[in-house]
């Protein structure tokens, strides 16, 4: 009897709620920091986080803490962590989901479920969140026992940030959080269908190596899978080592610095002459980590038609998808530069070939015309790039605004650059800063929007208050939806539908209703002073920029057009 | 072209949404598509049949497929040596006229008659594809008042020829 009242003792000590598991798993996961917003189903999992020790940062939207959660992954490299509650609050970060899921970005994000008695029965707050997200995560879970915290925990972290990253999504019915449970100290992970390859095929590098040692016109197109697999330094000693000239994809954009002299430049619908001419012109293609989007290959029957493509990917699936390729390297990016580096293969002869791309580089510039008295917007890039020398941290939003940044502020080192490529999340900017910010407290963060964008997730204006992130908001303000007022001219007859802003409130009160101080900036004058100033504080700063709305986004390779038939070079 | 992919995945709730999810997500468009237990507990295997325009699209479809976290093992057995096998269950019209004609067309394609009402039969049969369409038309004309297909399950065979010989299947 009394050694089984002890066994029985001994048990109760053992167990615990699983929201205690929860935050102990995540503790093991070392994270830093939690991003979220409470609500009924979660009631259990804030309650645990009262005490639990770990920061969480509460967010005014649901979709401003998963784009912080994204904004914090894309600097540090380590998974974002969310937390949202059942119904309206899993749906509310669907769309950084989505976005995560095509930019590769690492998320851990658990939703609260209704109790598991009652799933399936439309109660209060109830959405079928794994059928809503299983197409926009790497992989979902919902959690049936509390003693599986551990595990699926421990899986999602290895799920979200090994091979290709990506969101992983866990669903906490409202009483597996309660129920007390006995948790596995040592958990092991069960995923027999998940094993990425990160060593490259031999034979294949060996191929490559060859390949090199034979062309004339070679070029590397690194994408962000050089920040993923931080080979940043690989990249570069490959580069140096073999001569080869290089092209970002918006996303890749510090991967390489900008003022190397081997650099070419961004390539893309909005990318520069050269680099689109070199995609177009070059006989051996070298993409690392890129997926061959159509922003990036302009229309496929033109793209890159002389070269021979190799392509370093560690998901397989993105080889061959779009185009062509005829040297396929499944592997981490920085496995397969470090070999490559060590074979012992000629060198290409392609100095004749880096001096034409620079040739067209002298001869065809990002450029725009001061024709208005109206301040420009690339002149705000530009400026925001001299007086951050090229070290600030940019986040941005989507349209017009977002390829400004990208042509005119060089990023000279990796993890600088966040912004949302594939899915093209207006009102991702703001709350990616936030993220941005906390993970790197000391950083010059630069939050770029539109006025549209910034108008999506300005709520968030009341976590960078709170916290006082000194981070310096950008708004390119134009009075328009820029880049469909752009489409709209060029392509439908100037007939500008729903893209023009008759009204919009004072950006700079809005910002002093925060606390936060704010400037309209009318003209260039004061944009280097204000600048300056705002740079200068260790507070945030909102500078309001009233810019010509006319100026248009160029060069510009037309939808349904190849990269060589660029416009407005 | 018609593709048949085989999948081994794991037993857990919500796989196969995950699978359809992936066909859907892609447009890619399904013929037929069955499931069932393995030799192996907790593993369930899938077999697809689906509408393709060539190689390219199958390959694609197949490293999607492999990218789901709980799907084992996919393998692309279109063109290969395989039993193919699919059931039907055929219910038709059969007067007392008729009844003797129907019955010597069921021998020949090993059919059996399963169910039998004053004015009907139910025929199953099993076969690849084919055959099964083959049979549904010689039956037409005296009726169909019902028709239920399983989709074709199917794996490769123990020992492949060498290609270009096509594999003629034995029942």
């Amino acid at each position: 009897m009394q050694k089984s009242a002890l066994a029985e003792c001994k048990d109760e000590v053992l167990l615990k709620s699983g929201a205690d598991i929860l935050l102990e798993s995540l503790k093991k996961e070392e994270v830093e920091l939690i991003f979220g917003y409470p609500g009924g189903a979660v009631l259990p999992i804030y309650d645990s986080l009262y005490d639990a020790g770990i920061p969480h940062i509460l967010a005014r939207h649901e979709q401003g803490a998963i784009h912080a959660a994204e904004g914090y992954a894309r600097i540090t490299g380590k998974p974002g962590v969310v937390i949202a509650t059942s119904g309206p609050g899993a749906t509310n970060i669907v769309t950084g989901l989505a976005d995560a899921l095509i930019d590769s970005i690492p998320l851990v994000v658990f939703t609260g479920q209704v109790a598991t008695g009652v799933i399936g029965s439309d109660a209060f707050q109830e959405a079928d969140v794994l059928g809503i997200t299983t197409p926009i995560t790497k992989h979902n879970y919902q959690v049936r026992d509390p003693k599986d915290f551990p595990r699926i925990i421990k899986e999602a972290f290895y799920i979200a940030s090994s091979g290709r990253p990506g969101p992983v999504l866990i669903d906490v019915p409202k009483d597996m959080a309660v129920l007390p449970a006995q948790a596995e100290e040592e958990p092991v992970i069960n995923l027999p269908g998940y094993q990425p390859t990160t060593t490259p095929n031999y034979l294949q590098i060996k191929k490559l190596s060859e390949a090199l040692s034979q062309a004339k016109k070679p070029l590397i197109l690194a994408g962000a899978g050089i920040l993923f697999a931080k080979a940043h330094d690989s990249l570069r000693a490959f580069a140096e080592q073999q001569n080869i000239p290089v092209v970002h994809t918006l996303l890749g954009l510090g991967g390489f610095p900008a003022d190397h002299s081997l650099f070419i430049g961004m390539a893309g619908m909005h990318g520069c002459y050269a680099a689109n001419m070199g995609l177009t012109d070059c006989d051996l293609l070298i993409n690392i980590g890129a997926r061959f989007d159509d922003r990036l290959t302009g229309n496929l029957k033109h793209f890159a038609p002389n070269a021979a493509v190799a392509h370093i990917d560690i998901d397989p699936a993105e080889i061959g998808k779009n185009v062509p390729t005829q040297i396929p390297i499944v592997g981490d990016a920085k496995e397969a530069l470090d070999l490559l580096i060590a074979q012992e293969g000629g060198k290409p002869e392609s100095s004749a070939w880096i001096t034409q791309l620079h040739e067209w580089n002298e001869a065809h510039p990002y450029r725009y015309k001061r024709t208005s008295g109206k301040l420009l917007p690339q002149y705000v890039l530009q400026l925001l790039h001299s007086q951050t020398g090229g070290e600030a941290i940019v986040t941005t939003d989507v349209g017009q605004h977002q390829m400004w940044a990208a042509q005119y502020y060089g990023f000279n080192k990796p993890h600088a650059w966040v912004t949302s490529g594939g899915l093209g999340t207006m009102g991702f900017g703001l709350p990616a800063a936030i993220g941005a910010q906390l993970a790197q407290p000391d950083a010059t963060v630069a939050a770029v929007l539109g006025d549209g964008g910034f108008q999506m997730t300005l709520q968030e204006l009341g976590v960078i208050a709170e916290h006082k992130l000194p981070i310096k908001i950008i708004v390119i303000n134009n009075h328009a939806l820029g880049m469909v007022r752009q489409w709209q001219e060029t392509f439908y007859n100037e007939r500008y539908s729903h893209s023009i802003f008759t009204s919009q409130p004072s950006f700079v009160k809005l910002a002093e209703a925060y606390g936060i101080k704010a400037y309209e900036i009318k003209t260039e004058k004061e944009a280097e002073e204000r600048m300056a100033e705002a740079l200068s504080l260790k507070e945030p700063v909102l500078l309001d920029f009233h810019v010509e709305q006319m100026e248009k986004v160029y060069p510009m390779v037309a939808p349904g057009k190849g990269l060589h038939e660029m416009e407005g070079v | 072209m018609k593709g048949i992919i085989t999948l081994t995945v794991m037993n857990r709730p919500g796989v196969l949404n995950r699978i359809t999810n992936l066909f859907s997500k892609r447009s890619y468009n399904i013929e037929s598509i069955t499931v069932g237990g393995s030799e192996q507990e907790n593993i369930s295997r899938i077999t697809v049949v689906v509408q393709v325009q060539n190689e390219t699209e199958i390959e694609q479809m197949t490293k999607q497929l492999n990218k789901q976290i709980d799907v084992i093992k996919v393998t692309d057995i279109t063109g290969q040596a395989m039993v193919a096998r699919e059931l039907a269950l055929i219910k038709v019209t059969a007067s007392t006229q008729a009844r003797a004609e129907i019955y010597s067309l069921i021998e020949p394609f090993r059919g059996s008659v399963v169910d039998i009402s004053r004015d009907s039969l139910v025929i199953q049969i099993t076969g690849e594809a084919d055959k099964i369409e083959a049979f549904i038309e010689l039956l037409r004309p005296y009726g169909i008042k019902e028709l239920a297909r399983t989709g074709t399950t199917a794996f490769l065979r123990g020992t492949q020829r060498s290609q270009g010989v096509k594999n003629i299947s034995i029942v």
